[in-house]
C-alpha cells in the first residue's frame, strides 16, 4: 500500500486538471497574443482563470498576475516592490518564512534595506508582545499558514497590528500552503501568492494577487505581458490546469483527517511531539518529533512501507541541517532532528492514515533501540 | 585525405613476448570504447588507428580514457608523396608561433626519403612559409609528427591519455565502494593496472537513503567509463550494524563493522572469481585506518587486499579524484553511513584479542551468509 502524506511537497494533479491541460496543447496551442480567433480564446481563457481565481477569494480590489509559481510570486511580491520605492525604508518579515521570502528579504539587507524579523512563539504563530514595526516600514511579509508545521496566521489580527504601527505598509502574505485551504479575506492584503502544485494542479505555475494601486517594478521584461509585470508568453497549459485545479478544489474531504492521524499516533506512539500549534492551525499540516530517532531515519523506514512524509520542507531536507523554522521557534535541536511532518490532502483516505500511524507504531520501537552511544 | 586519431601506447612496450597478447587486448578495448560512437579501429605497424567516428573530439575523449593509451593525436592520412605531406605540414602550422620541430619517422623504406632527410626538408618549407615560427630541435613548443606507414600522418602535438596497462590483462578485483572521495581513486589506480573491478557497496537503510545508493551507482559509471561500464554489489548491511551496536562494546564499533565488510567483500570476490580486495584505506585518516586497525580488519580476509591510498595524505587524493572526475559526486551530501552506530570514541588501537572476544556475541557466520545471499547487482 502506498500513503502519499507529503502534500505540503507537491499534490498529485486531478483528472480534470490534466484533461483541460491536454486539451489547451491540443487544441487552445494558440499564442494569447496573436491575432486571429483562436488566439484570443486562448487570452479569453486566461482572463477566465483570472475572473475565477479572484471570484474564488472574493477579491474585489485585486488584479491577478500569473507566475512560473509561488517562488517567482514571492520574489516578485518583495522585490519588485521594494524596487519600486524610493530610499531604502525599512521592512520587515517573518522568522518562519519559506526560502523564497527569506532569500528575497537576505538581498535587499544586504543592498541596506533595514529588516525586521517579526518573532514566533513556540508554536510558531506570531509573538505580538515581541512585535514592533518601525512607524516608517514599507512593507511587511508573513505567511498565512507555515510549510513546515502548519500554523495559521490570524490574518484580520495581523493587518491590524501592522496597519496601527505602521500605517503605510504594504502587507504581502504568502499564501502557497493556505490557499483554498483556509478561510482567506484580502480585503487588507495588499498582496497574495499562490501556487498551483499545491492544490492538485501542475506544477511551474502561481500567480501573484495584487492590489490595483500597488506598484511593482518587473523582474522579467520583454514583449510586455501580463500587464508589463511579467514579460513572456504565457503558460497556457499551466494557467488551464491552475483553472481547473481552483474550479474543482473542494477542502471538505480534508474534515476530521488531521485529528484522526493525530490520534492513530498518538495512540500508538505516546511519547511523540506534536510541533506548531494544535488549535491556530491549517487542516492538513501535521508536525511531530518522534524522540530518539532522526526524522531522516523515520522516513527512510517510512518509505520502505510505502508511506511518504517529509522531514521539514522538502528543499530544506537536502541540506542536510535541522529545520530552520523549527530552530526559529526555539527548539532544541534533539527534537528539531527528530520532527517529521505529515501533510494530508482531500484525497487521502482513512485506510492511507490508519496504514501510516500503523507503520509508525512497529518502526519507531524498533528505531528507537539504537541510539549514537 | 581524411581525419584520423593515432594511438599512442606506453608501457606496453616494455612486454615482450606478451607483447601481442597486450596490443590486442588494447585494441579491443580502444574498440569498445569509441563503438557508441561509430569509430572504426584498426592496429597496423604497432600503432592504433581511429577513424570514422561522427565526432572526432568525442572520439579522442573516449580513447584518452582508455587504459594502456600513452596519447592521442589528430592526425591527417594522406597519400605518401612528399609534395602532398609538405601541403599539409604547412597547412597544420599556419597558425601557430614559436619555436617548432619536425619529428619523422618511416617504417615503410621503399619511400624514397630517408626521416633525416624528410625532417630537414619538411622543416624548411614550414620555415619559409610561416615567418612566426623558429626551430629549436632540443625544446620546441610544436611538434610536428610526420610518420611514413601504410600511408603518411601527419600531426601536430599530442593529448596526454591515462596511461596504464589494458583492462583485462591483469586479472579481476573487488572494490570496497563508500560514497567518499577515496574509495573511488583507488579504484581506479587498480584499475589502470589492468585488473577488472566490480565494486561492493554497502548500505543500511533505513539509515542511508535511496539518493546514497544513486550517488555510488553515479561514481560506479564514472570508474566505468575507464572501461566498459562496472558492476556493483549491493550488500544490505543494516542487519549487522544493528548487532553489533547491540550486543558488542560501543568503541569496538568501527573495527568490526570493518570486518563484517572485509568478510562480505571477501565472500563476494570468491563468487565472482576475484583475486584481490581494493580498498580506500589511507593510514591514520581515521580511527579504522590506523596500523592496528588495519591489522585487525587484514586478520579476517585470506586473499591481498590492496590499498594503493595507503601513503597519500587527503589533499593529494582528492586532486586525484578531481582529475578523475569522481570528485563532484562524492562530494555530493547524501551520507553512506550514520552516525546511529558511529562510536564517539572509537578505538584506535585495538587488538586483534580484543576485538575477537567481542565478536564472540554474534553468529558471524550466519550473518555474512545472510548478507552476501541478500546482495544485488546492479550493471552501469
Amino acid at each position: 500500500m502506498i500513503a502519499y502524506l507529503d502534500n505540503s511537497a507537491t499534490t498529485r494533479p486531478i483528472e480534470p486538471v490534466i484533461d483541460a491541460m491536454a486539451e489547451c496543447m491540443r487544441e487552445g496551442y494558440f499564442n494569447p497574443s496573436s491575432q486571429y480567433a483562436p488566439a484570443v480564446r486562448s487570452e479569453k481563457m486566461l482572463a477566465q482563470c483570472r475572473e475565477a481565481l479572484l471570484k474564488k477569494v472574493q477579491a474585489r480590489e485585486h488584479v491577478c498576475l500569473f507566475t512560473s509559481g509561488g517562488t517567482e510570486a514571492n520574489n516578485l511580491a518583495i522585490l519588485g516592490s521594494v524596487g519600486a520605492m524610493r530610499g531604502k525604508p525599512p521592512i520587515a518579515v517573518g522568522v518562519t518564512e519559506h526560502p523564497s521570502v527569506l532569500a528575497s528579504f537576505a538581498q535587499l539587507e544586504a543592498e541596506g534595506y533595514p529588516v525586521q524579523y517579526i518573532p514566533v512563539t513556540t508554536e510558531g504563530l506570531i509573538d505580538y508582545e515581541n512585535f514592533s514595526l518601525h512607524p516608517d516600514t514599507a512593507l511587511v511579509s508573513f505567511m498565512q499558514v507555515n510549510n513546515e508545521t502548519g500554523a495559521l496566521l490570524d490574518l484580520d489580527r495581523f493587518c491590524r497590528e501592522v496597519r496601527s504601527m505602521a500605517p503605510k505598509a504594504l502587507i504581502h502574505v504568502d499564501g502557497v500552503q493556505g490557499f483554498l485551504r483556509v478561510p482567506l479575506s484580502l480585503k487588507n492584503i495588499d498582496m497574495y501568492t499562490l501556487s498551483a502544485h499545491k492544490i492538485h494542479g501542475p506544477k511551474g505555475v502561481g500567480a501573484l494577487l495584487i492590489k490595483k494601486n500597488v506598484k511593482l517594478k518587473a523582474r522579467q521584461i520583454g514583449g510586455g505581458q501580463e500587464n508589463s509585470l511579467r514579460s513572456g508568453t504565457e503558460n497556457t497549459p499551466g494557467i488551464a490546469g491552475l483553472y481547473g485545479a481552483v474550479t474543482h478544489m473542494d477542502i471538505s474531504g480534508l474534515e476530521g483527517k488531521k485529528s484522526a492521524l493525530l490520534n492513530a499516533i498518538r495512540t500508538l506512539v505516546p511519547e511523540a511531539l506534536v510541533n506548531g500549534p494544535l488549535e491556530d492551525s491549517a487542516p492538513h499540516i501535521l508536525n511531530m518529533s518522534f524522540p530518539g530517532v532522526r526524522g531522516e531515519v523515520m522516513l527512510h523506514a517510512l518509505e520502505e512501507a510505502g508511506v511518504y512524509v517529509s522531514t521539514g520542507s522538502a528543499c530544506s531536507s537536502k541540506k542536510r541541517k535541522v529545520s530552520a523554522v523549527l530552530t526559529a521557534m526555539g527548539m532544541d535541536a534533539d527534537r528539531a532532528e527528530a520532527a517529521l511532518r505529515f501533510s494530508l490532502s482531500p484525497h487521502t483516505t482513512m485506510e492511507e492514515i490508519e496504514y501510516a500511524a500503523k507503520k509508525i507504531g512497529e518502526i519507531y520501537p524498533v528505531l528507537k533501540r539504537f541510539r549514537r552511544k | 585525405m581524411r581525419k584520423v586519431l593515432l594511438v599512442r601506447f606506453g608501457e606496453v612496450y616494455l612486454k615482450g613476448l606478451n607483447r601481442p597478447y597486450f596490443l590486442k587486448k588494447l585494441t579491443a578495448n580502444v574498440r569498445t570504447a569509441v563503438a557508441p560512437i561509430g569509430g572504426h579501429v584498426w592496429l597496423s605497424d604497432s600503432r592504433i588507428y581511429v577513424s570514422g567516428a561522427e565526432d572526432i573530439e568525442e572520439c579522442a575523449q573516449r580513447v584518452r580514457k582508455v587504459f594502456g593509451v600513452h596519447s592521442v593525436s589528430y592526425a591527417l592520412e594522406l597519400e605518401k608523396d612528399f609534395e602532398t605531406i609538405a601541403a599539409a605540414c604547412v597547412e597544420l602550422t599556419k597558425d601557430l608561433s614559436g619555436t617548432f620541430k619536425v619529428l619523422a619517422r618511416r617504417s615503410d623504406k621503399s619511400f624514397p626519403m630517408d626521416s633525416m632527410t624528410m625532417a630537414g626538408e619538411l622543416g624548411y618549407r614550414v620555415l619559409t612559409a610561416n615567418p612566426n615560427l623558429s626551430v629549436d630541435v632540443h625544446k620546441p613548443q610544436h611538434k610536428l609528427n610526420v610518420e611514413i606507414r601504410d600511408y603518411a600522418y601527419v600531426s601536430v602535438g599530442e593529448i596526454p591519455a591515462v596511461g596504464g596497462m589494458p583492462l583485462g590483462t591483469g586479472g579481476r578485483a573487488a572494490l570496497l565502494l563508500s560514497g567518499g572521495i577515496d574509495s573511488p581513486v583507488a579504484g581506479y589506480h587498480v584499475m589502470r593496472r589492468g585488473v577488472v573491478v566490480e565494486a561492493i557497496h554497502f548500505q543500511s537503510p533505513p539509515y542511508t537513503s535511496e539518493r546514497a545508493k544513486e550517488k555510488v551507482l553515479e561514481l560506479a559509471k564514472i570508474l566505468g567509463e575507464y572501461g566498459g561500464g562496472m558492476k556493483v554489489h549491493l550488500v544490505p548491511f543494516t542487519n549487522i550494524q544493528m548487532e553489533i551496536h547491540e550486543k558488542c562494546p560501543d568503541a569496538m564499533g568501527t573495527v568490526l563493522m570493518r570486518r563484517y565488510m572485509m568478510r562480505i567483500a571477501e565472500g563476494i570476490a570468491r563468487r565472482i572469481h576475484a583475486q584481490a580486495l581494493i580498498t580506500g584505506e589511507s593510514l591514520g585518516q581515521v580511527a579504522s585506518q590506523t596500523m592496528e586497525a588495519i591489522g585487525c580488519t587484514d586478520a579476517v580476509v585470506n586473499m591481498p587486499v590492496f590499498r594503493p591510498l595507503i601513503g597519500m595524505d587527503k589533499l593529494e587524493i582528492t586532486e586525484q579524484a578531481v582529475k578523475i572526475g569522481s570528485y563532484e559526486t562524492s562530494i555530493l551530501p547524501y551520507e553512506d553511513c550514520c552516525t546511529v552506530f558511529t562510536p564517539r570514541h572509537p578505538n584506535t588501537k585495538p587488538r586483534p584479542e580484543m576485538v575477537e572476544d567481542a565478536e564472540k556475541a554474534l553468529d558471524t557466520e550466519a550473518l555474512v551468509r545472510a548478507a552476501i545471499e541478500a546482495t544485488e547487482v546492479i550493471r552501469v
